[in-house]
């Protein structure tokens, strides 16, 4: 086989710039394979997150020709000839070459209210195969935060961090949201607090999920919809006064953490 | 600061790696952006056009057709043309009947979440494409007015239903030739295959999976509403499918009609 070159981002919070490493190409190579032996010969000293190598702990994020990618999960001769960029994730701030500080997820985690089941009944809580289901999608999220990162929301505009949760937290919530047995109403917070409005639906975050989440048709959108009905349907407003609903109110829902 | 408060606090600022570039990708993203503009521009200019024109959107008795566009249905202006009014007309509104209609599918189409998607990737860059860097210095997002109003897309669907119903009406119609029984025209096809693209279009809407039974936290409790939850979500996925091919076949199906209706062409009859 040929040669591959690759342009990977050198730097820290000082500063950076590419650096181009040229190497024989391997066949059946993945760009983290690639970014391993250039490790190993050239530069021992390039940061780079990985660990399962088989795209399941989202560890090795980073941005392949411009668009966020799994390294482990992105083979080389998918890639078009000519020379490889590498770039950290862009939307959140850089520790040094190709890993990044995405504890901004951590702290919109923190922020999820928990699940409030009712008491325990006698015989112990059932959920039947349907509503099972229905979650299932959302917990095969791997983390990896790509989503995060191309979310033109926070990639673009970076005060918007303070007031935005993102498409992989709007998933946890949409979870939450849909679960049968869960007793918070989370509809206020996830408007004023999180921020769901800000989301123009582009879909870029379905689009990088490497997991095939349908995060905006199966989470984002249903959220805005439930948005409608607490908050812009007069008819649903009607029908829940009529009917005198009753749900636990958002400002308590959010003042319980996730354990 | 309490515990919590300091593990919830948004850091904002941080030095961020690579290139200050807009993008560094190097496909044709561009064309994606290119095409929906192209399309949706070429649509808007000529539906603008068919709603000025005011004529030529109905065959009637006179060449034993039954056939109206979609533009002009229901036809409830005091200009419309005898044997294509409406059970009721407004004889007041002397200009063109489309502008009393078209209203409400241009206001289903502008509020549905996957044209937002497309207009607000081609038409306002925000973004242009997927990595690509928006276009405006500052963002709100559906925020604040006149964004806000996207949220009234389920009253737009619930009038595009009685549309539906009134267009389905309309294909039956084409069924009928007056003078000459009833039978199966290229026309009626035209007018069925445009109400088939409109339903599977509605039905296939996000408001639609929701009020079917997405709202539902528990889908055992509501099994009717699972059923129907369950009939639209195959739909729901190739809702951008639906959403192109009917606003494509809306024009065509004018076009026709208007075409016959000026004598361009005829209206063969198969059967």
């Amino acid at each position: 086989m040929g040669e591959v070159t690759l342009r990977v981002w050198r730097g820290d919070a000082s500063g950076g710039d590419f650096e181009s490493y040229t190497l024989e190409q391997n066949e059946g190579e993945v760009v983290l394979d690639v970014i391993h032996r250039i490790q190993a010969t050239a530069a021992p000293d390039l940061a780079c997150r990985w660990n399962c190598k088989a795209g399941k702990c989202g560890s090795c994020s980073a941005e392949i020709n411009g668009k966020p990618r799994l390294m482990c999960m992105t083979r080389m001769d998918t890639l078009p000839e000519g020379p490889v960029t590498v770039t950290p994730m862009k939307t959140f701030p850089i520790i040094r070459d190709l890993v990044t500080d995405v504890s901004f997820n951590f702290v919109q985690a923190a922020k999820v209210p928990a699940l409030m089941p009712p008491p325990m009944p006698v015989g112990g809580y059932r959920m039947f195969q349907e509503d099972v289901e229905r979650g299932q999608e959302f917990r095969k999220c791997i983390e990896c935060f790509m989503c995060q990162d191309v979310c033109h929301v926070i990639r673009d505009h970076e005060d918007n961090k303070a007031h935005y949760a993102g498409p992989r937290f709007f998933i946890r919530y949409a979870e939450l949201e849909m679960h049968p047995l869960d007793q918070n109403d989370r509809r206020d917070l996830i408007r004023e607090d999180m921020g769901l409005g800000y989301c123009n639906i582009t879909k870029c975050c379905t689009e990088v999920c490497p997991e095939h989440i349908k995060i905006t048709d199966n989470a984002i959108i249903p959220l805005k919809e439930r948005i409608v009905d607490a908050h812009y349907d007069p008819v649903a407003w009607l029908g829940r006064k009529i009917r005198r609903k009753t749900k636990t109110s958002a400002a308590d829902a959010a003042i319980q953490p996730a354990p | 600061m309490t515990a919590l408060e300091s593990s919830t606090k948004v850091q904002l600022g941080g030095t961020r790696g690579g290139p200050e570039k807009p993008t560094l990708r190097a496909d044709r993203w561009w064309i994606q952006p290119v095409v929906t503009v192209s399309v949706l521009t070429a649509f808007v200019i000529y539906s603008t056009w068919a709603a000025f024109q005011n004529k030529y959107y109905f065959v009637g008795a006179n060449v034993h057709r039954d056939l109206i566009s979609p533009f002009y249905s229901p036809c409830i202006g005091g200009s419309c043309v005898p044997g294509a009014k409406f059970a009721f007309t407004w004889s007041a509104w002397t200009l063109s009947p489309a502008l009393l209609i078209l209203i409400f599918p241009l206001g289903f189409r502008l509020t549905c979440y996957y044209y937002r998607r497309s207009y607000y990737r081609a038409f306002w860059w925000s973004p242009p494409a997927c990595a690509v860097a928006d276009a405006h210095g500052s963002y709100s997002g559906e925020t604040r007015f006149p964004l806000l109003m996207q949220n009234a897309h389920r009253y737009f669907f619930y009038f595009g239903l009685i549309f539906n119903g009134l267009l389905t009406y309309d294909a039956v119609l084409a069924f009928r030739q007056p003078g000459d029984g009833w039978g199966v025209t290229v026309g009626t096809i035209v007018l069925v295959v445009n109400a088939t693209l409109l339903w599977l279009y509605s039905l296939s809407c996000h408001a639609c999976r929701h009020l079917c039974g997405g709202q539902v936290r528990s889908f055992k409790a509501h099994p009717i509403r699972y059923r129907f939850w369950k009939f639209v979500t195959p739909l729901n996925a190739k809702h951008m499918n639906f959403a192109w091919a009917s606003l494509v076949f809306v024009a065509l199906t004018d076009v026709y009609v208007r075409l016959v209706a000026s004598g361009a062409i005829t209206d063969f009859k198969l059967f």
